[in-house]
């Protein structure tokens, strides 16, 4: 068996101050070769690890014979986002775990082919889509995140006037203000969009839902909505010293980063603190992202403090290695205690405890116990808290009858109705922060029930 | 977006009024609320308090002081000019009852976001007594309009060239003294004048509310940048706010990350009149 395509980087050095995108793609006699790999399984394993059930021996055979323009299209038969899915999503956990060739060594690099079909097809530009005849059915979707993406194209082309309302100056939620240019290029979100506005969506920015207009009064403008609104509300820890100045939720730092650019500070006027020792606390890819930031705004050290273990990161594996070759410090089995204050309310370090896996708990994981006696401190001046985030609860106001669990998750049933009659809702938002492709599964599924609905009401 | 200056003028030195046209922002409006303003695609976002709206005619007023580069900038933009994002009303509404005799005191750009409430207060059938300050007479803004809306106005100045020499605080504690009964006071002003007048009232125990003004991106309880301490506990002002209990919020704290900062404050108004003049 051929050994998988690597997947060629720009130089760990170089990329470590830049903001260019770290992975450049497969050349195409890479892709074919890579694609040759696949066994094209007659009961395929992959499939059943894919949340949107992409063909993938369909799509990788089409690939073989060079026909780039029949994967693609194949692909985007249920993925509608291929360009950002073939760069975010975690395929170690989903249909690479689950590729045959796994159990043997290394599994199809399916999500570096579809990424592959994707970029040819944006090289070449994407035909416009046809309109739909329009059913005359109104819909709201409110967020302009992967969940709401997905929910408006879909309703768009079965004929439904749709408008979609963004709290932000921007669209593309997370992927526009939270991951990094260097992962996902700001200028495939845009396409995305404009692909979105061809089918008709009228996308209105600066537009919160629970302020202008309750939900309340949107569903009486529409005769259906969508609440696609994410997980936004940063945890803090809750430890000494949070307050500080030079402490950030990586929400925070990553929106001065990324939504409003100020890594081109002063060209872009938005400032933000570059740190020379840099701690970020957490291990998923919010995480990473914060990291690889700081490292690229001229961190000298930059160290990931997570209270688990290695194989318990939850970030993507290839990000985990991305970030390790390039320089980040990874302090596992570690907790921060309380952050250290410095001359006039600034940050001096972080008093971090040594952890242990202690028995497994419930959910079979097993759970971090603090070693006594271990306490040290690690100098920092900048503290980055990257441990998850909650549902934001704006949309609450004026939203009678939503059901909503203690979580602050929005309750819904297994077709992505919620309490109220006409509305759906998909994404982080029911599930708290989950991945690109959950948001998007959830997007198609409630886009579903609601031109089902329609078609009844 | 975009949103159309209707009107822009000058009201005080480094103080200027603008009238935006915004129908959604000022159908939904209340006082106390404040919305975030983009100019152009490298600006900032910074928040402004709505200082009025008119919903029939579908405009926001805001008044804002010359700090650094995005509100320079935006001193020099005239009518017609359009700004490229301003979305709110953000923040809730000032919790506005009927309570009997209030104070609202204003000191410097704090009189604009008092002004709403004054007639928010008066409307909901209150006794409004109204102290405004400033520097001197030149920087105090409003003050007719504040007038026409107050039961009773008292002005005060640092240098005593209009009303009473001193500080609106001396004033507001004179009433206190009067033994007029006194509901509550809502002060707004620079975190200075937030926090004198929060120890000044902590004695008489009177309800005392002000309205922080943290630094913010979003507004919208997405990053946390806006955090605040109150009674101890972590708020995002933005959100639960922008009015808390003065009494309870660590006005220390609120002083150091307004300045965090400066330092690229000061780079990116030096980077700017460069650039400036370079063009000239
Ligand atoms: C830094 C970071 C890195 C990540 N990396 C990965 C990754 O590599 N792979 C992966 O699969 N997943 C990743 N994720 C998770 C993934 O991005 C999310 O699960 C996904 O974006 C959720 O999509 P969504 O559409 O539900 O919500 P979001 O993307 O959060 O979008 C919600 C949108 O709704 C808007 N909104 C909220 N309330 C209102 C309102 N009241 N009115 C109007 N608009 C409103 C918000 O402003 C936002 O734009 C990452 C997340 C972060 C933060
Ligand atoms: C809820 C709220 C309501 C406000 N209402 C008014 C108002 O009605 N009129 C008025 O003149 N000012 C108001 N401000 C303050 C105003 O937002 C700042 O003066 C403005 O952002 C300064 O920007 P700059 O670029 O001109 O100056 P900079 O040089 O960037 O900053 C000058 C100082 O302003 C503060 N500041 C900077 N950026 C922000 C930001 N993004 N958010 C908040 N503060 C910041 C900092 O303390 C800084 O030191 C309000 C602030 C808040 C939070
Ligand atoms: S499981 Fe692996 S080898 Fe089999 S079809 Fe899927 S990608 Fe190809
Ligand atoms: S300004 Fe971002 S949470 Fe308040």
């Amino acid at each position: 068996m051929a050994a998988r395509q690597a997947m060629p980087h720009q130089d760990p050095k170089e990329r470590a101050r830049n903001f260019d995108e770290v992975a450049l793609g497969y050349a195409e006699e890479q892709a074919i070769a890579e694609a040759s790999r696949c066994l094209e399984c007659r009961n395929p394993k992959c499939v059943q690890g894919c949340p949107v059930e992409v063909d993938i021996p369909g799509f990788i055979a089409q690939m073989k014979a060079g026909n780039f323009d029949g994967a693609i299209a194949t692909i985007k038969l249920t993925n509608s986002l291929p360009a950002v899915c073939g760069r975010v999503c975690p395929q170690e956990v989903q249909c690479e775990e689950l590729c045959v060739l796994a159990k043997k060594g290394e599994p199809v690099a399916i999500g570096r082919l579809e990424r592959f079909c994707a970029d040819h097809e944006r090289k070449k530009g994407v035909a416009a889509p046809l309109r739909t005849q329009s059913t005359g059915k109104r819909v709201a979707v409110v967020g302009a995140g992967p969940a709401s993406l997905t929910a408006a194209a879909d309703l768009a082309k079965e004929g439904h006037a749709v408008t979609m309302f963004e709290a932000l100056h921007d669209t593309g939620g997370v992927l526009t203000y939270g991951i990094p240019e260097f992962r996902l290029p700001k200028a495939i979100v845009k396409d995305e969009v404009e692909y979105i506005k061809q089918l008709g969506v009228d996308v209105k920015v600066d537009y919160i839902i629970g302020k202008i207009k309750t939900l309340d009064e949107l569903r009486n403008d529409f005769d259906a909505v969508f609440l696609g609104t994410g997980a936004g509300l940063p945890k803090f820890m809750g430890i000494e010293g949070e307050n500080l100045n030079g402490v950030y939720s990586a929400n925070e730092f990553l929106t001065r980063v990324n939504l409003m650019k100020a890594y081109r500070f002063p060209d872009y006027n938005t400032p933000i603190k570059r740190g020379k020792r840099v701690i970020v606390v957490g291990g998923g890819n919010v995480a990473m992202d914060a990291a690889r930031s700081a490292l690229r705004l001229g961190a000298e050290e930059v160290s990931i403090v997570y209270r688990r273990g290695e194989d318990e990161l939850p970030a993507r594996k290839e990000e985990v290695e991305n970030a390790k070759e390039e320089g980040i410090v990874f302090r596992l089995l570690t907790n921060p205690v309380r952050i250290l204050q410095g001359d006039n309310m600034t940050v001096k370090g972080v008093e971090c405890i040594r952890m242990e896996l202690g028995e497994p708990d419930e959910s079979g994981r097993r759970s971090p116990v603090p070693k006594a006696g271990s306490e040290h401190v690690i100098d920092a001046d900048i503290v980055i808290i990257a441990i998850g985030t909650s549902p934001n609860p704006m949309i609450l106001s004026g939203s009678d009858g939503l059901k909503v669990s203690p979580r602050g998750t929005i309750v819904v049933d297994e077709s992505a109705k919620t309490s109220i009659e006409n509305v759906c809702a998909g994404g982080d938002a029911v599930t708290g922060a989950a991945t690109v492709i959950s948001a998007m599964g959830a997007g198609k599924l409630a886009a579903q029930t609601i031109s089902e609905y329609l078609r009844n009401n | 977006m975009s949103y159309t200056i209707l009107e822009k003028k000058q009201i005080a030195p480094q103080v200027h009024l603008m009238k935006v046209l915004a129908p959604d922002v000022a159908r939904a409006a209340k006082a106390g609320q404040f919305i975030i303003l983009r100019i152009d695609e490298t600006s900032e976002r910074i928040p402004l308090t709505i200082a009025d709206f008119d919903a029939d005619e579908g405009y926001v007023t805001i008044i804002f002081q010359e700090m650094g580069k995005t509100t320079k900038q935006l001193a020099k933009m005239t009518d017609r000019d359009v700004l490229l994002d301003f979305v709110g009303p953000l923040g809730k509404p000032a919790d506005v009852r009927k309570l009997g005799t209030v104070i609202l005191v204003g000191g410097g750009v704090g009189i604009a976001p008092v002004y709403p409430q004054v007639k928010a207060y008066r409307d909901a059938g209150n006794k409004v007594i109204s102290v405004i300050g400033a520097r001197n007479k030149d920087l105090l803004i409003l003050e007719d309009e504040m007038q026409a809306a107050s039961d009773e106005l008292h002005i005060a100045t640092d240098d005593g060239s209009r009303g009473h020499h001193g500080f609106v605080t001396d004033v507001a504690k004179k009433i206190l003294d009067s033994g007029e009964k006194i509901a509550r006071i809502v002060v707004i002003g620079p975190p200075i004048l937030m926090k004198v007048a929060a120890g000044m009232t902590a004695p008489y125990g009177v309800e005392t509310i002000v309205s922080l003004n943290p630094i913010m991106i979003d507004g919208t309880g997405m990053c946390g940048g806006c955090r605040v301490s109150v009674g101890g506990e972590t708020k995002f002002a933005c959100v639960d706010g922008p009015e808390f209990d003065a009494h309870k919020v660590d006005f220390n704290l609120l002083m150091s990350r307004l300045g965090l900062y400066r330092p690229e404050e000061a780079q990116c108004q030096e980077t700017h009149q460069c650039t400036c003049r370079s063009g000239n």
